[in-house]
């Protein structure tokens, strides 16, 4: 068996160190009815060769997004990730590293996520930021239940331009607490008036930017509708690569911003895992869920990092801490860094440039196919189509031809007849015109 | 009131040694903040301009610059490189961090899961083009239910403390469901930070189970506080001393019989895969740390998966979404709404459906090992630890006596009157190239020292690390307290000032501190 | 002179007139490690004898502080925000948390003195 390195012979002595005849005597604690003498009926073990074939296998029966024209978004986005990000998250100091509990032995991880930090609290507009969530919609939750905290208050407004995960993420964390939500109706045409749910009680109100349906919206009345009444606006973003060309949300106001960091760095994976972004007011921190790293010094004066106010976490408060969190996203938070750190300033800027540009032309392209309307009229790289037929059958169509149209609204909104024939499609840097041209013409096929 | 306050400051001198003038020390180099390293014009990245269209952005486009650093590709590798000498990691050396199960992470894991057909796939892509992954997440489920003896599964949720909430929801809403209001949940004294977090965010209060002399739950304490206002009991088995609860299923009974659920946080299922079922025990429900039991990597703190496995009782209640195997051959299907049947799944815990890219390296690890393997895991791991606790209970103070289960505790009554605390030792073992054993944890033990080899550790590596632990012992108890309170002296940094860091803290890098600097 | 009174959470209350001002002990300092932070109530806030009125903080624990005696919060130490190492430097003097009018005077008998507190340190070893 490769991953063990005992031999029977090292067994043999060590048992007589230990003092005992056999490895059973080790087990005795275990009550007699619960001990399994035999194997459990799970096959035997396998090298490498055999593993690798069956489960190669399995995957040969998923059709993967690069292989064909796709033009999936609604929450994870398909993009390049440069050859060297995947390079050096596979380093053995990183990637089999626990967290940075000991800091004088862990200060690659530790600087990487004062770095992490820092980027995140740049493109977000805000003060700080921690060290990683497990993805966007643990994070909303997350934000909201620190919403209730700051302001002692138990309303929380959700926007209906919220991605529908996120908000039954948020319903799940309060299910059993004295929080209640306010959820509005879908909100594909932008037209919501989230100003009016806000009172005395909300502690709150969540948005989306660019929204579930894709449209970008200028939060800033919104925030002062928020502040008037002592309530905080908290910016949830699913495509962080629009931070590279859109208006940052602490720009716009917020006072908690939370977002799906797996745009950069980090592979479409089937959903997971992903890296949660928490970015929030300096004044609020202590509040703040999550790791956090922070700047000090060692005993010779050198700079150093070390996970700091952690008496906020569970380990140390047990009931009384902010959020049962433990580990979180580490490895897909290097990852982001990573890419961020090739992208800087330019990069950034340029790829999300290129990203809003495909869409657009995109867009245009769709919108001469007889039977699609385009229903965006401000966006980044994603948008919403209303078809002339159900979108389900439609996307179930253009998969057979071996192109993955987008994602139909009703597979995230189930039994809601006025949202049937809506189609999210996202473009990105990965998508060619070439792309967009096949994806019109089986379209116009479709809906003819 | 008081937790045990230590020291968060180092003492003592600098380690001898020339300057050098860039400060490095041969290999061991410091890179500066990647803020600090900006090159305005450099770029990492090569992109195309994209179509010529007018922007459609609404007037919302950035003004200002972000204040993100240019570097080109070059800088960026060897920032990282730099960066990731600076880290101890288990493919370095031992790394004995109890309750944490840092084993050897196979790279077939790693390959497999980066098969573009698991790794470049949309979670919202038809189901007739992904029944591969969906056929994988069922076969995962499969191991799991097998291994465990439980007959249900949720495999969303992102890490051990998300499978405790899973696991109290799902408790929480069975009550619930028959109108039954219940408002308390038992933790021992012993548990991990994240149980009393979970029940305190499902709404419960928390009441601590005192544990008795022997380090294992008092089931008489028990007894006594079990009663209709008790909705579950969270246990770790076996526990955070290292010791499986001999009385297990008498606590099952005790907590049956007043109609609560008994939770079992399945932290330390490395000591027993294979055999023991915890499904034979009584347990209803029980999250899997794939990333301790399962070998996935801890990438410096996550990515984690916390699938949890649910008895009959509470399995009609388990989250969505999950996957389903068509009657008729047609292949398998994701349920990703609360479906009108009669399962009350309790909602749902995250976005997608759950940590595929752990998924595909966890059932790789567990088809290597085989059922065999895996029982000879558990063996392996348990047999470890206590050639450890048997090579240096002389030198050191067991916590409780008798065998241990897969991690060996120790309490620091053998440092009395050295001037030496737990930590010091702790920071000694790093400059003897190794690292740390869980400290100060559980609370339950004077100064613990919790020490967990596991089972990749060869008898060579553990003899080598019992030399080390006993020359560090000896030399605390020679009154050379001085030299441990500057330990430790060889690592990229000393002790690190971690009151400063919280009185004063420092989140971010700001401009302003560069230009201080400069 | 003022009367100073312990609890067995390591607090102590010293009382001029319907005033009473609150901190922590040097055992209890001692105990915690260099102090971080402090979570102070809000002034005017009305506490029972026992209720959680104030959060102390060290790098690896914290404690909250309970109230000795009941009454309404008149002040808390606005020094601590610039420094929470008074806590450790003078616990009984400068390091002092909050200000309490005394709502019943008469819950301060069931609180230790001196001696009794220094005989209740000593018993914990």
């Amino acid at each position: 068996m490769r991953y063990l390195p005992l031999t029977p012979e090292d067994r043999r002595q060590m048992l007589a160190r230990v003092g005992v005849s056999s490895i059973d005597d080790l087990f005795e604690d275990v009550p007699a009815a619960a001990r399994l003498d035999g194997l459990v009926d799970l096959p035997l073990h396998q090298g490498e060769l055999a593993v690798e074939r069956e489960l190669g296998a399995l995957a040969a029966r998923n059709v993967a997004a690069g292989s064909v024209p796709s033009f999936l978004g609604a929450g994870a986005y398909r993009h390049h990730v440069p050859a060297t990000v995947d390079h050096l998250i596979q380093r053995s100091e990183f990637l089999t590293a626990y967290t940075p509990y000991q800091p004088e032995v862990s200060q690659g991880t530790l600087q990487m996520l004062f770095e992490f930090q820092t980027q995140v609290a740049l493109i977000t507009g805000m003060e700080v930021a921690n060290a990683s969530m497990y993805d966007g919609a643990t994070a909303c939750a997350e934000a909201a239940l620190m919403a209730c905290r700051l302001t002692r208050r138990e309303k929380v407004v959700l926007s209906g331009g919220l991605h529908p995960h996120y908000r039954d993420v948020t319903k799940t964390s309060v299910k059993f607490g004295s929080v209640h939500l306010d959820i509005a109706e879908p909100d594909p045409d932008g037209a919501e008036d989230l100003a009016a749910r806000i009172d005395g009680e909300t502690a709150c109100v969540i948005v989306q930017n660019p929204s579930f349906f894709g449209r970008l919206k200028d939060l800033r009345a919104l925030a002062d509708a928020c502040h008037a009444a002592g309530a905080l606006l908290v910016v949830v973003v699913t495509e962080v690569v629009s931070l590279g060309l859109v208006a940052s949300p602490g720009e716009m106001g917020a006072d908690i911003v939370v977002a799906e960091g797996q745009s950069l760095g980090v592979p479409l994976g089937f959903g997971g895992p992903y890296v949660g972004l928490f970015a929030c007011r300096q004044k609020h921190v202590r509040q703040m869920p999550g790791r956090l790293c922070g700047e000090t010094v060692d005993q010779d004066g050198r700079r150093g990092y070390v996970l700091t106010l952690s008496t906020r976490e569970q380990h140390i408060r047990r009931e009384k801490a902010t959020s049962n969190i433990c580990t979180n996203a580490g490895l897909c938070a290097l990852a982001f860094s990573i890419h961020m750190t090739l992208l800087g300033e330019a990069g950034l800027t340029e790829l999300a440039s290129l990203n809003h540009r495909t869409a657009v032309a995109l867009a245009d392209r769709l919108a001469r196919v007889p039977g699609v309307e385009v229903m965006a009229d401000a966006f980044f790289n994603e948008f919403t189509l209303r078809l002339a037929k159900p979108a389900a059958q439609v996307v179930e169509t253009l998969a057979g031809k071996g192109i993955l149209a987008g994602v139909p609204v009703s597979r995230l909104y189930a039994n809601r007849p006025a949202l049937e024939n809506l189609l999210l499609v996202a473009a990105t840097e990965c998508n060619t015109e070439a792309d967009g041209d096949r994806l019109a013409s089986a379209l116009e096929e479709a809906l003819r | 009131m008081l937790n045990e306050g230590r020291q968060t400051r180092g003492t003592g001198t600098a380690a001898e040694g020339p300057d050098t003038w860039t400060g490095a020390r041969a290999l061991d180099q410091d890179t500066p903040l990647i803020f600090e390293q900006d090159s305005p014009g450099a770029c990492g990245v090569d992109l195309p301009d994209g179509p010529d269209v007018a922007n459609r952005l609404g007037g919302l486009e950035r003004k200002g610059a972000i204040g993100l650093p240019g570097l080109a590709e070059p800088e960026v590798m060897r920032h990282y490189v730099r960066l990731s000498r600076q880290n101890y990691a288990i493919d370095i050396g031992v790394y004995p961090l109890g309750s944490c199960t840092m084993k050897h992470n196979p790279r077939l894991n790693e390959k497999v899961a980066r098969m573009p057909g698991f790794s470049d796939i949309h979670p919202l892509q038809p189901e007739s083009t992904v029944q591969g992954a969906l056929e994988l997440m069922d076969r995962l489920g499969h191991w799991l239910k097998t291994l465990t003896g439980m007959p249900a599964v949720a495999l969303s949720p992102a890490a051990g403390a998300h499978g405790e909430l899973c696991g109290l929801m799902a408790i929480r809403a069975a009550h619930e469901a028959r109108g039954d209001a219940r408002k308390v949940v038992l933790v021992p004294e012993s548990a991990h930070g994240t149980n009393p977090a979970t029940a305190a965010m499902c709404g419960y209060a928390v009441k601590s189970i005192p544990a008795d002399e022997t380090g294992r739950v008092d089931l008489a304490a028990l007894e006594a506080m079990v009663d209709e206002d008790v909705a579950a009991i969270m246990l770790t088995n076996p526990n955070t001393c290292g010791l499986f609860e001999r009385d297990i299923i008498r606590v099952a009974e005790a907590v049956h019989g007043v109609g609560a659920y008994f939770y079992c946080d399945g932290a330390n299922f490395n000591a027993i895969v294979g055999r023991v079922r915890p499904g034979d025990l009584g347990i209803d429900a029980m999250h899997i740390n794939l990333h301790k039991t399962f070998s996935t990597p801890h990438g410096g703190g996550g990515p984690g998966s916390g699938p949890v496995v649910f008895s009959d009782a509470l399995a009609p209640f388990a989250p969505i979404p999950y996957v389903i195997e068509r009657k008729d051959g047609d292949g398998f299907h994701l349920v990703e709404h609360v479906p009108d049947s009669e399962v009350q799944p309790f909602g749902r815990m995250k976005g997608f459906h759950g940590q595929m890219g752990m998924f595909t390296r966890a059932l790789a690890y567990m088809m290597s090992h085989g059922s065999d393997g895996l029982r000879q895991v558990a063996e392996d791991a348990v047999l470890n630890a206590n050639y450890v606790r048997a090579s240096l209970a002389d030198v050191m103070s067991q916590a409780f006596d008798g065998p241990c289960m897969h991690e060996a505790l120790f309490d620091d009554s053998f440092l009395k009157g050295t001037g030496v605390s737990t930590l010091d030792i702790a920071k000694a073992m790093i400059d003897e190239g190794f690292h740390p054993m869980t400290m100060y944890f559980p609370l339950v033990v004077h100064g613990a020292l919790l020490i967990e080899p596991t089972e990749t550790e060869s008898k060579d590596g553990l003899d080598r690390f019992i030399g080390a632990m006993r020359h560090i012992v000896e030399r605390a108890k020679s009154g050379d307290a001085e030299h441990f309170a500057g330990a430790p002296y060889y690592a990229p940094r000393r002790r690190l000032d971690e009151t400063l860091a919280a009185r004063k803290p420092i989140l971010r890098f700001e401009p302003a501190m560069q230009d201080a600097a400069e | 002179m003022a009367d100073i009174r312990y609890t067995e959470d390591h607090e102590w209350i010293s009382v001029e007139g319907k005033v009473g001002t609150i901190g922590i002990t040097d055992y209890a300092q001692n105990q915690l490690g260099d102090v971080v932070y402090v979570e102070l109530p809000e002034v005017g806030r009305e506490v029972a004898k026992g209720d959680e009125t104030a959060v102390v903080e060290s790098v690896k624990a914290a404690s909250e502080i309970y109230a000795p005696v009941g009454g309404k919060v008149t002040a808390v130490n606005q020094a601590l925000e610039e420094n929470y190492g008074l806590v450790n430097e003078d616990a009984a003097g400068a390091g002092w948390f909050m200000k309490l009018e005394l709502s019943d005077p008469a819950e301060l008998d069931g609180l230790m003195d001196e001696a009794a507190y220094a005989e209740f340190v000593k018993s914990l070893g």
